[in-house]
C-alpha cells in the first residue's frame, strides 16, 4: 500500500507543525495556502509563547500553567487536552530553540522569560516582540527542507473551497481554486487537516491579516462540520485604531512594565508626559491590585470600555486610553520590544519611547472554531483541524502567549493522528464524490460570474463588519444582536445581487473575495446567534443583562450545525474532570 | 468637490503578456490612509478619475503592518511596502507600479518565488535530528542572539533584490536576502554543519562575487537588516572556502 496522502490546508504555525510531523513519519503531504506560507498570519504574533520552564526560580509548574489557562478561559475549555498541551509546552520550546529561533537570552545563555496576562509567573519565552514571525520562520524552514527532499508538495496561491465527501460521509479530499488561473479542481487525500486560522474579517477591522476570513471553516460548517463556541471572540485591550485595520500592540508592552492610564479630568489638554502622577488614573492597577495591568484580556478590555464609555474619560473625549512605556529606559525597550515600537512609530508617527501610546480594544482572536474531538478530528471522518481554526484550548478567553503553543501543539497532534486514521481507512467507493463536488463548485462560480445586479461585495463586507463590531464584540445586548441578525439576512439577500466589476479569469481577487464573503455571512450568523442564546457572562462573552456566569445552564460547549440554511444550536457538556470550576475573580 | 481628495495613478496590466497602462484615480481623503487602504477603497468603488468604471486592482497584501512581506511595490519611484506608505507623507499624484525585476502576474502582483528557491539552494534551515523531545537547545549568549536576531527579521519582501543594480538576468545574482540568511544559519551552533555547502552554493556565477557594493539594499530594506555587513562577511567566508577547496583538490 502506498503511503497515505494527507492534505494540510493553511501554512501558519499549526499547518506547518502538522506538515513537519507527517513528513517526519514518512507520510506524503500536500500543503495548500492562499499566500506563500512564510506570509501567513502567525507572523503577526508578537509577545511570546508560554511554557512552564520555571527558569526564574519561582516554582512554576505545568500544573499551574494548566490551572491559569482553565481559569483564564472561565472553565469552558475541555480540561484533558489543555492539560496535555501545558505538559507538552516546555518540550515545544526546546524544539523551537533547537530549530534556531532567536529567543532572548539571560546572561548565562539560557532562555529568558517574561510575564504575560493572567498569570503571576514569568512563563513567556520571546524573541524580541516578533515571536510569531520567528516561530513561523523556523517551521517554514523545516518545511522547506522537507520540500527540497520531495516529501512535501506546496500549493501556494490556492484557496480551499470545500471538502470532497463520499456517499458514506467520509472525507476523500478537497476542492480548491488556483488564485491565478482561477482553475477549480479536486485533490484526493486520505485525510485533511484544516489549519486556516481566525475569522477576524467578519468584524471588518481587526488585528487579523487579510486572509483571516473564516471562509474555509464556514464552507465546512455548511458541509456538516460542527462549529463550536462561535460566540467567543477575543477583543484585545491594546490595539492601534487604524483606517484599514487595528494594529496589535502586544501584551508584552505591559509584561515589560507598560502602564495603562487616562487623565483624571476629561479634556485635560496637557501633553501626556507633563501630567503629574496625581492627575493620572491607573485604573487597572487600582481595580485589580494583584494582577494590575496584566489582568486577562477580556477583563482589561471591559475596564477600558468602562473608563471610556461609562466614566467618559477617553483621551480628548475619544475612544482611546494611554499605554505608557516612557518610564522604561530606551535600551531595555529596544532589546525587548523594538518590533512593536517600530509599528507604532511607523503607523502613528510618535515615538512610544518618548510619548505614551494611544490605544483602544480591537477584535483579535477566535476562541471558537471547528468542533474537534480529543484527537483533533471533526465530526466528519477524515477532516481534522488545528490552531485558531478549531475551538479546543482556550475556553471563553485565551491567555496571552497561549495561542502559539496551542497552534504548534494542535498541529503536532493532528499530523500523526491524521496519519494513523488514514492508514486504516477503507478504500473509497467509486470516485469518492470528486466529480460531484467539482460540479457543485464550478456551478457556484458560474452563478457568481453571470450575476447581474448592483451590489459591490466590498461594500457589503464593510456593512457586515460594522454591525458585527458594534453589536457582537465587547458588550452584548440581545435586542442589538437581533438587529445584527436581521442585518446579516439583509446582506445575504443583497448578496444575490452581487455584481462583479471584474469577470476575468486571471488573478481575479474580487471574484475570490466574493466567494469568501458568502461564507463570512453564513459564519457571522453562527457567532451572532450563539451570542444571543448564551444568556450569561463568561470570559470574553459579556451581557450586562446577565452579568453572572451561569454554570448550571451554560457550562457547555456551543455546537452549531447547518440545518436548512441556518445555524441549529445545541450544547455539549464540558470536561471538568481535573479542576473543579470556581468563581473567576482577578 | 469640496472634500479633500487624493490623486493616485496605478500601472495596470491585465496579464503577464498584456500591455501595461496607467490608470488615474481620485479618492476621498481620510486621516491615516496608506497605499493599501487606498487600493481597498478602489475595490469598493472601482471607478477611475474620469468616472469610468474599471476593475479592482490586483495586488498582494496580508498583514498590513509590515511584517508579512507581501505588499512590496514601487511607489513614487521607490521600492517599499505599500501598507506603511502613508498617503500624507507622499507627494501627489502618487504613482504606484509593480516591482520591476520580477514577472508581473497582474497589475501590482508579481512572482517573487525565486527568493524561496534561492533559500533552498543555500539550505537556509537548521538540520534538527527530529521533532521528538531531545532536551534543550544549545546555549546561546545574549550577544550572539543580538547579532542573529536582526538577520532573522528578514520578511522576504525582495526589495533588496529590486533595488540592486546587479540583480538581473545577466548576472543571475541571488541578492542580499539570501546572503544574509546564509550568514544567519552559518552562525548557528547547529546550522553551521552545512556551512561549507552554503558557501560553495554562493561561490559560483550568481553568487556573492556579483555584488557591486552599490549599497542600495541596506538603504531600502524596510527592516533595516545589516545587509552589506552580511555580504562582506559571507564574501570573506566564500573566499576562504574557495582557497580551502583549492588546496584540498
Amino acid at each position: 500500500m502506498a503511503a497515505p496522502k494527507i492534505i494540510v490546508v493553511g501554512g501558519g504555525l499549526a499547518g506547518l507543525a502538522a506538515v513537519i510531523k507527517i513528513a517526519e513519519a514518512g507520510g506524503n503531504v500536500d500543503l495548500f495556502s492562499i499566500v506563500p506560507v512564510k506570509r501567513s498570519h502567525s507572523v503577526c504574533a508578537q509577545g511570546g509563547i508560554n511554557a512552564a520552564k520555571n527558569l526564574k526560580g519561582e516554582g512554576d509548574t505545568t500544573d499551574k500553567h494548566f490551572d491559569d489557562t482553565i481559569y483564564g478561559g472561565d472553565f469552558l475549555a475541555n480540561q484533558t487536552p489543555v492539560k496535555a498541551m501545558c505538559e507538552a509546552a516546555p518540550g515545544i520550546i526546546d524544539l523551537l530553540d533547537r530549530m534556531g529561533v532567536p529567543f532572548n537570552r539571560t546572561p548565562e545563555g539560557l532562555l529568558d522569560f517574561r510575564r504575560f496576562g493572567g498569570t503571576l509567573y514569568h512563563r513567556t519565552a520571546f524573541a524580541g516582540a516578533t515571536t510569531g514571525q520567528q516561530l513561523l520562520y523556523a517551521l517554514d524552514e523545516q518545511v522547506r527542507r522537507y520540500e527540497s527532499e520531495g516529501k512535501v508538495q506546496k500549493y501556494e496561491g490556492w484557496e480551499f473551497l470545500s471538502a470532497v465527501i463520499d456517499t458514506a460521509g467520509v472525507a476523500r479530499g478537497i476542492c480548491a481554486m488556483d488564485l491565478r488561473t482561477m482553475e477549480v479542481r479536486t485533490f484526493a487525500a486520505d485525510a485533511i487537516i484544516m489549519a486556516t486560522g481566525g475569522i477576524g474579517a467578519i468584524f471588518g477591522k481587526s488585528t487579523n491579516s487579510v486572509v483571516c476570513t473564516g471562509s474555509a471553516q464556514s464552507a465546512l460548517y455548511q458541509q456538516g462540520v460542527y462549529y463550536a463556541n462561535g460566540e467567543f471572540i477575543q477583543v484585545h485591550p491594546t490595539s492601534i485604531p487604524g483606517e484599514d485595520k487595528l494594529r496589535l500592540m502586544s501584551e508584552s508592552a505591559r509584561g515589560e512594565g507598560g502602564r495603562v492610564w487616562v487623565p483624571r479630568t476629561l479634556g485635560d489638554k496637557r501633553p501626556a508626559k507633563s501630567i503629574p502622577e496625581g492627575d493620572r488614573w491607573y485604573f487597572l492597577e487600582e481595580w485589580y491590585p494583584k494582577y494590575g495591568n496584566l489582568v486577562p484580556r477580556d477583563v482589561a478590555t471591559r475596564a477600558i470600555h468602562k473608563v471610556v464609555y461609562e466614566h467618559g474619560l477617553g483621551i480628548d473625549g475619544q475612544p482611546m486610553v494611554y499605554l505608557d512605556l516612557t518610564h522604561i529606559d530606551r535600551e531595555t525597550l529596544n532589546r525587548k520590544l523594538e518590533g512593536i515600537l517600530e509599528i507604532y512609530e511607523k503607523f502613528v508617527g510618535d515615538d512610544p519611547r518618548e510619548v505614551p501610546m494611544k490605544i483602544f480594544p480591537g477584535m483579535h482572536y477566535t476562541m471558537g472554531g471547528l468542533w474537534v474531538d480529543f484527537n483533533q478530528m471533526t465530526n466528519i471522518p477524515g477532516i481534522f483541524a488545528a490552531g485558531e481554526a478549531e475551538y479546543q484550548y482556550h475556553g471563553a478567553n485565551r491567555l496571552g502567549a497561549n495561542s502559539l503553543v496551542s497552534c504548534i501543539y494542535g498541529g503536532f497532534q493532528s499530523g500523526p493522528n491524521a496519519l494513523a486514521y488514514a492508514k486504516s481507512l477503507p478504500a473509497q467507493q467509486g470516485d469518492g464524490g470528486h466529480a460531484a463536488e467539482l460540479t457543485r463548485q464550478k456551478g457556484l462560480n458560474q452563478l457568481l460570474l453571470s450575476n447581474q445586479g448592483t451590489e459591490n461585495p466590498f461594500k457589503l463586507w464593510r456593512e457586515l463588519g460594522d454591525t458585527m463590531s458594534k453589536n457582537v464584540t465587547v458588550v452584548r445586548i440581545n435586542k442589538n444582536i437581533e438587529t445584527t441578525e436581521a442585518k446579516i439576512e439583509e446582506l445575504l439577500e443583497r448578496y444575490k445581487k452581487v455584481n462583479l466589476s471584474d469577470r476575468s479569469q486571471w488573478a481575479n481577487t474580487s471574484f475570490a473575495f466574493a466567494r469568501q464573503l458568502y461564507n463570512m455571512l453564513e459564519l457571522s450568523k453562527v457567532v451572532a446567534i450563539g451570542a444571543r442564546l448564551r444568556d450569561e457572562s463568561r470570559g470574553a462573552h459579556f451581557k450586562p443583562d446577565f452579568p453572572e456566569r451561569n454554570d448550571e445552564q451554560f457550562l457547555k460547549t456551543t455546537k452549531a450545525s447547518f440545518v436548512n440554511g441556518a445555524p441549529k444550536i445545541e450544547y455539549e457538556d464540558v470536561d471538568t474532570s481535573l479542576i473543579k470550576p470556581r468563581p473567576r475573580k482577578y | 468637490m469640496a472634500e479633500k481628495t487624493i490623486q493616485l495613478e496605478v500601472k495596470r496590466q491585465a496579464s503577464p503578456n498584456a500591455e501595461a497602462v496607467w490608470e488615474k484615480f481620485e479618492l476621498e481623503w481620510r486621516p491615516g490612509m496608506n497605499v493599501t487602504s487606498a487600493l481597498m477603497e478602489i475595490a469598493a468603488n472601482p471607478v477611475d478619475a474620469s468616472g469610468k468604471e474599471t476593475t479592482p486592482v490586483t495586488y498582494d497584501s496580508n498583514c498590513l503592518e509590515e511584517i508579512c512581506g507581501s505588499c512590496a511595490m514601487v511607489i513614487n519611484g521607490k521600492a517599499r511596502m505599500a501598507c506603511s506608505a502613508l498617503i500624507d507623507q507622499l507627494e501627489q499624484p502618487i504613482r504606484v507600479q509593480p516591482l520591476t525585476k520580477f514577472p508581473v502576474v497582474r497589475d501590482l502582483a508579481v512572482d517573487r518565488s525565486v527568493l524561496f528557491e534561492n533559500l533552498k539552494a543555500v539550505k537556509a534551515w537548521v538540520p534538527v535530528d527530529g521533532t521528538y523531545d531531545l532536551g534543550s537547545g544549545p546555549r546561546v549568549f545574549p550577544q550572539q542572539q543580538e547579532a542573529s536576531y536582526p538577520l532573522s527579521n528578514c520578511i522576504s519582501c525582495t526589495i533588496c533584490m529590486e533595488v540592486c543594480p546587479q540583480f538581473n538576468e545577466a548576472t543571475g545574482f541571488v541578492g542580499a536576502a539570501t546572503i544574509a540568511q546564509t550568514k544567519l544559519f552559518n552562525a548557528h551552533p547547529t546550522g553551521k554543519v552545512y556551512k561549507e555547502d552554503r558557501l560553495r552554493a554562493l561561490a559560483g556565477d550568481g553568487g556573492v562575487q556579483e555584488c557591486g557594493f552599490a549599497q542600495n539594499c541596506v538603504e531600502a530594506c524596510p527592516k533595516q537588516l545589516p545587509l552589506t555587513e552580511a555580504i562582506s562577511d559571507v564574501s570573506r567566508d566564500v573566499l576562504i572556502q574557495k582557497a580551502k577547496d583549492f588546496l584540498r583538490a
